[in-house]
Parts: structure tokens; sequence; C-alpha cells
């Protein structure tokens, strides 16, 4: 028996933050399960929805005719997944899919995202945190490209 | 710590190989091979200590340090895993079983093993890197009891380029170890991680206070991985590198492998990030 | 291998005429020593194998300035009046060319011969405070780490060091602010001071028993006080007259913060890369080995030759070089010699002889560089 997830308000991406601001950033939650194989997201459907993975791993995925899949990358517990719903036209730009079963918090993006007339301005501390997941994610993609395991590189 | 006793220290000089047989060549990958020499001849066979590497010579060709990738508890085994890049490890894989190879060492100051006694050690190796970790790794595991977790994050470039691979296997059902596998560009029905080592470090629990990590690998990619364990708080006194530079003699006299105030064949190839905080991110040194 | 003296006892100096000074150096040929001292060779003063006095460059001296070397007449018929010519006594000691090793091909495998090394027993004749200082620095190389150099010690462990103290101060010298002469103060059988003044003699100071030995065969009269005075004064001059001084006040501190220093790009723009300032430097001991095979692949031979690292594939590293602008060549050289050298060898690797200033086909001048460094020190370059 696998101990018990941790709630929401101790995910990663919250931890640390007042009960206020999460209830300000968390609404439409659901906890979701995804069996290994799983779609999360599919390229080009809309982009609703914010995941904080709680167990599992998931794979960033890209079909390039002629090649197949291309793997991109791995998220996993403690990792966010899902940002296209910041920005029009909200659709996602790439396949998300579970290598192994996966837990999940869905929060509705419709909460989150902004400005519109209900949310004029991106939650602070919210903003300062998808800043800096986005940053790490940038680090990781430009130590990828380098290849620096090639011969001679 | 002091290294074992050079094998050519004697009045032949210390630039002067043994010659040993090789026993045994396995592949590793496309381009990479672990080569087994004999060392039965020797009284007590080949002793030396994680993280130390010999000087291999093909006849007339030339030499090139490796890093000895066998268990320092099997010295009657003496391994090196090498990857063909240049003209003197291309003739190394050209000798085959039963041909000779020349070989001094072993040189260079080892991974911190005492250091890390009762730590939890993190090993995070790119690439080959993996080799030199490896006696680091058998190390750790002959002597479980005396380390507290011990995690090792391995990279690579492909699946197919990962070293070690059958073994790596096996240290994941090992219960004893917590290994993480990655890799830059990941092939079809490949479920293992996507992606770059630092990022495999969310998923180690770091204790700062007792945490020691043994890190080989492309130089860049040991450069994010520190920043990731200084972000996690490990103090660089006890984030080991393992460098590469050109090294020629091996015993301090050529000069080639110098790093400002270090010479990496001798005050290497480990070293405590402290030692390397101040020139590490300077080009060109 | 000569013995570090302190001071030397008074009873320990003697007066030689030039007729002792030359029976000193047959005396030494008698014994077997193979003399080494300058000459002129090609139109420069080089360290080469002489049968007696009688080839020292009596009346020569050299000019020097950053990368200027010229012979000229003296006025008089020294025989020691010039500071130091391109080769110091390092191609004696850690020779330019040595074979390592041989290896033979046999049915199963290869048999590894290593050389015999029975080197000479060379007399130094004229041996410099700064060479002998040199010296001492290549020892913590090559005798003084974990591991010895069994040519070097073979070598270095047969020689006879007759010093002369210096007469007079080269254009590009700066060993009294290195510390490392005009006065040769170990490393030495026997130190001269040739006077000029008041007839031609050399006083001369034991450094070893073997030395003191030889010096009292020649039965020299003892010197005086005056003859002390005299040769002291001579050298004093000299250390007046140095043509360069280095401010070495944490040198290291200085170089170690300045690795971006805008000086870098300016001396690369002048840089050849072309290592004469590591050749003519006497204790540079970047080497390389090359393995080679006869044709029908029976034997190969392992050979080691100097090196530099203003050459490109001194920092290779598979599939690149590390330094690969002269930028980085020349910072690693300056580095090296003045500060690295500190942590890695206790001491500077700069002796202040000034070759690396007059060798240098376009002027460098190392003294010149660091002072540049200090009256700009922190500034940062941004490349």
């Amino acid at each position: 028996m696998p101990p018990p997830l941790p709630p929401l308000e101790h995910h990663p991406f919250l931890r640390g933050l007042s009960p206020e601001q999460v209830s300000a950033i968390a609404c439409g939650i659901r906890e979701l399960s995804f069996p290994a194989g799983a779609l999360l997201l599919r390229e080009g459907e809309q982009a609703d929805t914010l995941y904080l993975l709680r167990s599992g791993r998931v794979v960033l995925e890209l079909n390039v005719p002629g090649r197949g899949t291309t793997q991109l990358e791995t998220l996993k517990a403690g990792d966010i997944l899902g940002l296209s719903w910041l920005f029009p036209p909200y659709r996602w730009s790439l396949d998300a899919r579970a290598v192994e079963p996966v837990d999940a918090f869905a929060l509705d993006a419709s909460c989150m995202r902004g400005p519109t007339p209900e949310h004029p301005v991106l939650e602070p501390a919210l903003a300062m945190r998808l800043l800096r997941h986005l940053y790490d994610r940038l680090e990781r993609v430009r130590l990828q490209r380098l290849d620096v395991y090639k011969a001679g590189a | 710590m002091s290294p074992g006793a050079p094998l050519a220290a004697g009045a032949a000089g210390p630039m002067t190989p043994e010659p040993l047989r090789v026993r045994s060549l396995r592949r590793e990958t496309a381009d990479t091979w672990t080569v087994s020499l004999d060392v039965s001849r020797r009284p007590g066979g080949f002793p030396f200590q994680p993280g130390q590497f010999n000087m291999l010579y093909v006849f007339g060709v030339g030499e090139v340090a490796i890093s000895i990738s066998g268990d320092p508890g099997r010295p009657a085994e003496l391994l090196h895993t090498v990857r063909t890049v240049g003209a003197a490890t291309h003739a190394l894989r050209g000798i085959g079983r039963g041909g000779t190879l020349g070989v001094r060492g072993p040189y260079g100051r080892p991974w911190p093993m005492e250091e890390a006694r009762g730590q939890d050690v993190v090993v995070v190796a790119g690439g080959l890197g993996l080799a030199p970790l490896r006696p680091a790794i058998l190390h750790l595991l002959r002597h479980r009891a005396e380390y507290g977790r011990v995690s090792v994050l391995v990279g690579a470039r492909t699946p197919e380029d990962l070293p070690f691979r059958r073994e790596l296997a096996r240290w994941q059902e090992d219960s004893r170890l917590r290994v993480l596998v990655t890799v830059d560009k990941a092939s079809p029905g490949w479920t293992e991680h996507v992606g770059v080592v630092p990022a495999l470090l969310s998923d180690v629990e770091v204790d700062p206070a007792r945490t020691v990590a043994l890190m080989c690998g492309p130089e860049v990619m040991m450069r994010f991985t520190v920043r990731e364990l200084e972000r996690r708080g490990v103090p660089d006194a006890r984030i080991h590198l393992s460098l590469e530079r050109n090294m020629k003699c091996a015993v301090g006299f050529c000069g080639h492998c110098q790093l400002v105030p270090y010479f990496v064949c001798k005050d290497g190839p480990v070293f405590p990030y402290e030692k390397l905080r101040p020139f590490i991110n300077l080009r060109e040194v | 291998m000569p013995e570090v003296t302190s001071s030397a006892p008074e009873e320990g100096r003697a007066q030689l005429s030039l007729e002792q000074f030359a029976a000193l150096l047959a005396a030494l040929r008698g014994e077997g020593w193979r003399l080494v001292g300058p000459t002129v060779r090609d139109g420069a003063l080089v360290h080469e194998d002489i049968s007696g006095a009688e080839e020292l460059p009596r009346g020569w001296t050299e000019v020097q300035e950053a990368g200027t070397y010229r012979l000229a007449r003296r006025e008089d018929g020294a025989l020691f009046g010039y500071s130091v010519g391109p080769k110091s006594w390092k191609h004696l000691l850690f020779v330019p060319r040595l074979r390592l090793m041989s290896a033979h091909r046999e049915a199963e495998g290869f048999r590894v011969e290593s050389e015999p090394t029975e080197p000479p027993r060379l007399a130094l004749i004229g041996a410099r405070s700064c060479d002998l200082h040199a010296i001492a620095v290549q020892d913590r190389t090559f005798l003084e780490g974990p591991y010895k150099d069994p040519d070097y010690a073979a070598r270095r462990e047969r020689l006879f060091v007759v010093a002369v103290n210096c007469g007079q101060a080269g254009g590009t010298c700066f060993c009294v602010s290195m510390r490392t002469g005009p006065r040769a103060t170990f490393g030495f059988d026997i130190a001269l001071t040739e006077v000029l003044e008041g007839g031609h003699r050399f006083l001369a100071e034991a450094g070893s028993e073997r030395g003191a030995a030889l010096l009292s065969r020649l039965e020299a009269r003892p010197a005086s006080e005056e003859d002390i005075q005299a040769a002291d004064a001579v050298v004093e001059r000299t250390a007046q007259s140095m043509g360069r001084t280095m401010d070495t006040t944490d040198i290291k501190g200085l170089l170690y913060r300045n690795l971006e220093h805008p000086r870098w790009d300016d001396v690369a723009q002048r840089c050849l890369a072309c290592t004469n300032c590591t050749l003519v430097c006497p204790t540079c001991f970047c080497s390389t080995v090359e393995d080679t095979s006869d044709l029908r692949g029976d034997v190969a031979e392992r050979w080691r030759r100097w090196d530099s690292c203003f050459t490109l594939d001194h920092s290779y590293l598979h599939g690149g070089n590390v330094r690969h602008t002269i930028r980085g060549r020349y910072r690693q050289w300056l580095t090296h010699k003045v500060a690295s050298w500190w942590d890695q060898f206790g001491t500077s690797g700069c002796i202040g002889c000034g070759r690396c200033i007059t060798w240098c086909p376009v002027g460098i001048d190392i003294t010149e560089e660091v002072a540049a460094i200090r009256a700009t020190d922190g500034a940062r370059s941004g490349a």
C-alpha cells in the first residue's frame, strides 16, 4: 500500500502559499488518475487545464511526419503540465502521454487566466511560480539542445 | 588519501608502460567497449581506488588516459571502458582479444569514498562519465551498510548510448540503490526519462547536511548539475567533479592538463567544487 | 650534486689570478668533467662544450632590449662581461628531445625497454644566480613531486657548478625584484666574481666540500678584506643597474583576480604564439610525447620533446582545444609563470632573467604586462 498522496496545498507548485492565495488560484479542482499510455494533452485541442502532477511520469511528445513520435521531455511528480491556456489561441501545442500510471490535480484554467474582466491581473504569486517554472524548463532545454554527449561536442 | 603505488615507479621510470594482454572485449554501445586486461601474472592483481585512471599504450600509436571502470574490490580484474574518438582509441579498439596493451598507473586523486562514509551519496553520470563512477558505485554496494541513501542519476544522448545497460537495469531492480536514467533524445518505446540529468535531481530527496555528490560527465552538464545541487543547499565542498583535460604524462611533468593552479592528472581528476569554483566558468582555462 | 651553503666562511674565499682560473677549468677537465660554458656562436653567447678558459667570450658583451639582442665589443678583456644569452642550462638537464623507451614486437605482444640513463658529468662554467634559481625551480617539477623524472635526476646528479656573480646587468634583467640575484647564494660548488678594476682577477667562494677541495689544490691566496669589498662592489653595481623591475606584491592574487582583464586582449593582438618565450625560459617544462614505429612495425619508440603552451594542440581535448585563442594561451603562460606556479610548486616560475623579453620577436615584456594589469587592477574585458 503506497503512502497517501499529499494534498493540493502541499504540491511543490503551491507549497508555501496562504490558503487565500491557493483558493484564488485553484478552482474547479479535480483529482484525476491516468493509466499508462493515456494522453493527458493532445496537440490542437482546447487548453483549459493546469495539471499538477502528484505521481507517475508524463512524457511530452511531438509527432514529426516521417520520423514518428519524438519524445521531448519527461515530467514527473511535483512538476506542472500544460501552460497553453495562458495565451490565445488556448490550444495544446504538443501531446502529453502517461508513461506509467499518473495521479494529478487538474485546475480549471479559467480561474487563473488573465487579464480578463473577472481576473484583471494574473495572481502575482502564481505569476512568479510560473516564471520560475518556465525559467527552469528553459535552462533544461538549453542544456538538452547542446547535445553534450556527442563525440567531439 | 594516497593513490595506489604506481606500477612503473622503479628504475624503468614513470613513463614506461607494462605490457598486459587483452583478456576480453565487451561492446557497450556503438562506439564504446569495455576492455578486460589480464593481470593474473601480477601478484595482487591491479589494485586501484575508484576514480583513478591508467595510461593505455597502443604499440607504436600512442597513449591515452582511460578511467578504470572495474570493481575496486576485485583487483584480479582490470577493466577500462573506452570510446573510440581518436587515433589511439581507435587503435586500442583494434587490438582485439589476445592482443597486448601497455599500461601504466593507477594515477590521480580518487573519489572521496572515506569522506562520504555515513553520508547520503548522489552519483551523477553523463555518458561515458559512468565509467569512472562505476567503481564508486560498486564500492558503495560492497560497503552498503556504511553509507546512507545512494542515488545514481545517469544521462546519455540516446538509450543506445548508455554504457553498462544491463548492469544499469540490474541496479534499477536493486532496492539498495535508487537509479534514474534519462536521455536527451528518446527513441520510440523508451519508457525512462527524457531530458537532462539535473532535472532528475528533483526526484531525489537531498538532505544538504548529509549529502555528498560524485559527478562525471561533459563539463557543461556538470556545471548545470552543480547549480541545481547548490539550489538544493549542498555545500560546494561536498560536490566532487571528475575533470577531463589533455593528459600526456599523467605524473605532473608535461604541463598539458593544467587548470590554472591544478594539474588535473595529479591534483585531480576528482576535485571538490569549492576548488574549481574560481576557474570553472572562465573561458579557455 | 651541489650542496646548499649558508654564508660561506671567510677561509672559503680565495683570490684567483686569470692563470689560476684557467687552471681551475683544466683541473675540472682533468677530473673527467665535461666543461660547458659560454662561447660565441651564430652571433650570440651560448652554452656549449668548451675545452678551457681560452674559449670563453673574452671582451664580448651583449646588448639586450625587448625584442633585441646583439653582441658588442667591450673595452676590457672580461670573460663573463655579459648577463645571460638565449640558452640557459635547461637543455642540459631537461633535454629537448629524449627517447623514453623502445618497444619490440614479439610473438605474443611486445617487450618494453626503458632507456638507460648514463648522462655525462658536466661542469657548468659561468652559471648565473638567476639560472641556479631556475634549476631549483625545475627540481621541484621533476624531482620533488610524487614522481621523479629519472633522466633529469641522473643528469642533475652529475653536475659541477661554477657560478659567476653578475658583473653587469642585461637590458632586460630583473633578478633583483625577483630576489634571484645577481649574487649566487646556493646551488654551486664554486662561485666566482670577476673583478676588473685594479687588475683582472676572480674572487672565488666554495659552496661545497669538493669545491673547497678544488680551490685548495689551486694554491690560491686567501681573499683579503679588500678583495671581498671589491667583489661586493661589482655585484652591488650590477644590482643597481637592473634593466627592468617587476612588482611582485600579491602577484598571485593580482593575476587570479584579473583573468578577464582587457590587457589580455591587448597582448593577444601583439603575440604571435611563436613559442620563443617558452623555449628560452629556463623554467618552462612542458613536453609532449611522440610515439613512432619503424616501417615494418616491429620496433616502436617513445620520444619526449619540448612543447609549448602557445601551441594550439597543447590543450587538445578530443574534438577541440581548450585554449583556442592566443589570448587564452598568453594568459595561461603568464598566469602560470608568476601566479599558479606558486600554488603548484611553492615558488615563482619567473626568475627574472629577462630572456622572454629579449627573444620575443615583437618585444612583449612580461614586466610591462604585469605592470599594465596592476595599473588597472580589476578592469574587465567584455570578450
